[in-house]
């Protein structure tokens, strides 16, 4: 009986949210292809380089969907960071988008510190990414830590727009210590990744004719590592809290503070792990991100932090798998508005207005449905 | 030299254990900001006792009890368990030490199961065999429990959620349990079970501490009990003679015959 009992927890904490996620990468993307799509046959005329719109759209998309779904882990990824401080504390962590930046820049020293040739084969790089991965999750978790502790634990039973605005005086804090030391010890505060070719070469994963078009999809080794280790952290997380004596913990304690206190949990504790926890994992995404982008700068969390921000409050802020169907979403959508937008609108509206996009769904959820997708908590505890 | 002396201060280390009670409380005073919502209680709760603290809407019995568990901090006066001072522990240290609250309005953990709010209550319980025992014991306690271990705590009735939240401080095997209005919202004929339960529990060696406005039940189950007023134990006795006091029987069990 218990045996069986472990294998419906496993499946309950591991399988299904896989599952889910993949239902969801799937349906989002089918969706906003199926909207594109549509309108590319609505507004089908000539582009640049001979192509009509179908055409351009049919050899893109799957670029653009993977490209959307990469971000959209990586926005998961910080939104739970958001979610589950927001969870525990009701308080929105608005330092997390620095907690991201600094783990990005821990990142980058170390990989400069190691000071590899670029020409290292893939399985070498793996590991060193892994290595710096971990580190920068040791980093940004910490540090998390210690901004609780500092910035948040003496304003516990403050009204919450206090450690809201001692939320912001960390994060401008961390921006500018992190820019007088990049400035002292490297003369300028950005930092440049450094770039392996065995990284970015493109491997070509499938290639296939649609309707007499060749399309192709590629994927840089560097893509593939990203979303696999997402994956591997999403689940991880997922089993941690659905599964774990500590997550229950965690949520026991999203519920209902001093009830937990009663059945001898230590709340501070478990608020300080809940930091730990989102912390690291902000702190993998800023690497990640890092090797994505390449070049970082100590303004470098605020847009992206922002923008999780946007997919927890999509998902439902409180809410853990709300936080990952907000990040997929909101990426696979930015990600289809930087690629067609332009040509869409015949060049009046570039790539760069993509970010209207994640900013309007922020305005229209907080209006329509607070909330949100998959959210009850702020009801409740209204 | 210690030899003689030795024996002595054992006898009197046994003849305190024997005497000690669970759960006493030393002239309490208790202060929500300015309101004195306790003023100077004192109470004994001996090892296998059902006692009751009955009053009136605000008098401070559920302040008692959450002063008891550390929930609020008493600014005078001790609060003991079984000798030991608990009076400035937190909480959680104050529940790994064997005191079950079951707090005012059942407050189970909504969006977790039933089996995982039964587990949250053995959380100091690293032994998962010790776990299941125990489990096993809610189960039959409350065999609706079971039937329902996989529904989240929030879908359950209001009698379901008492039983649940009764059932998650026998988890912790507490040496006292504190309960606080469990008849609260109610059918009679819940109350009628949830109390048959407390008894049953009572018999198999569970303590316990029983706040209630239904003074009526709360006699029945109880070996003694105190009369709280504005946060003052006004009288205190045997449950039959609390029963039997004219000036109980006319403000808290009007109406009976």
């Amino acid at each position: 009986m218990t045996g069986q009992l472990r294998l419906i927890r496993l499946y309950r904490a591991v399988v299904y949210p896989l599952i889910q996620l993949t239902v969801w990468s799937a349906a989002s993307l089918v969706i906003i292809s199926a909207v594109t799509l549509a309108l590319a046959v609505v507004f089908n005329r000539q582009v640049a380089g001979g192509l009509t719109l179908v055409d351009f759209v049919v050899r893109t998309l799957p670029q653009v969907a993977i490209d959307g779904l990469t971000i959209g882990f990586l926005y998961a990824m910080i939104a739970l960071g958001y979610t589950m401080v927001y969870g525990v504390l009701q308080l929105i962590n608005f330092a997390h988008s620095e907690i991201f930046m600094v783990g990005a820049f821990v990142g980058v020293e170390f990989m400069l510190l190691l000071n590899l040739p670029p020409d290292q084969p893939v399985q070498g790089l793996l590991l060193v990414i892994l290595l710096t991965t971990l580190l920068g999750m040791a980093a940004s978790g910490l540090l998390a830590v210690g901004i609780e502790r500092v910035a948040y634990r003496p304003l516990r039973h403050a009204p919450r727009l206090v450690p809201l605005i001692s939320a912001i005086g960390v994060s401008f804090f961390l921006q500018d210590t992190v820019r007088a030391i990049e400035g002292l010890v490297n003369n300028a505060f950005f930092r440049n990744y450094p770039s392996f070719p065995a990284l970015n070469e493109p491997l070509t994963l499938a290639s296939v004719t649609v309707a007499g078009e060749p399309v192709t999809v590629q994927m840089q080794a560097k893509i593939i590592l990203i979303i696999v280790v997402s994956l591997v952290m999403l689940s991880g997380l997922n089993y941690l809290v659905n599964a774990t004596r500590l997550g229950r913990a965690i949520r026991a304690v999203a519920q209902d503070q001093a009830t937990a206190a009663l059945m001898g949990v230590n709340v501070d504790r478990i608020i300080m792990l809940t930091f730990l926890i989102g912390g690291a994992l902000g702190g993998a995404t800023g690497v990640l991100f890092g090797i994505r982008v390449g070049r970082i700068d100590p303004y470098v969390g605020f847009i992206p932090g922002i923008k999780a921000f946007t997919a927890a409050v999509l998902g439902g802020i409180g809410n853990i798998t709300g936080a990952m169907l907000g990040g997929l979403v909101l990426g696979v959508l930015e990600a289809f508005a930087g690629a067609y937008l332009s040509q869409f609108t015949g060049g009046a509206f570039g790539s760069e207005y993509k970010d209207i996009f994640a900013f309007a769904i922020l305005i229209i959820i907080l209006i329509f449905r607070p909330t949100g997708l998959l959210g009850e908590i702020v009801a409740q505890r209204a | 030299m210690p030899p003689l002396v030795q024996p002595i201060s054992d006898v009197r280390a046994a003849a305190s254990t024997i005497a000690r009670p669970v759960l006493e409380l030393r002239e309490v005073h208790t202060y929500y900001g300015h309101i004195h919502a306790l003023k100077g209680i004192s109470l004994v709760v001996q090892p296998g006792e059902v006692v009751t603290l009955i009053g009136a809407n605000g008098a401070g019995k559920t302040t008692t009890l959450r002063t008891v568990s550390g929930l609020v901090k008493p600014r005078q006066g001790q609060v003991l368990l079984e000798g030991q001072d608990i009076t400035h522990l937190p909480p959680h240290e104050v529940a790994a030490l064997g005191v079950g609250h079951v707090p005012e309005g059942r407050r189970i953990f909504p969006r977790l199961t039933v089996l995982e709010n039964l587990e949250m209550g053995a959380y100091l319980v690293r032994d998962p065999g010790e776990i299941r025992r125990r489990l096993k014991f809610v189960f039959e306690v409350f065999p609706r429990l079971y039937e329902r271990q996989d529904q989240p705590g929030g879908t359950l009735s209001g009698g379901e959620q008492q039983m649940l939240a009764i059932g998650r401080a026998l988890m912790m095997e507490p040496k006292i349990m504190l309960l606080d209005e469990p008849s609260m919202g109610l059918a009679p004929v819940l109350v009628e079970t949830i109390f048959g339960v407390l008894k049953q529990l009572n018999e198999h060696g569970t303590t316990i501490l029983l706040v209630e406005q239904n003074a009526h039940m709360a006699l029945q189950v109880a070996h003694r009990g105190y009369v709280i007023e504005t946060g003052r134990i006004v009288l205190e006795g045997t449950a039959a003679e609390l029963a039997k006091n004219p000036q109980v029987q006319a403000a808290y069990l009007g109406g009976l015959d």
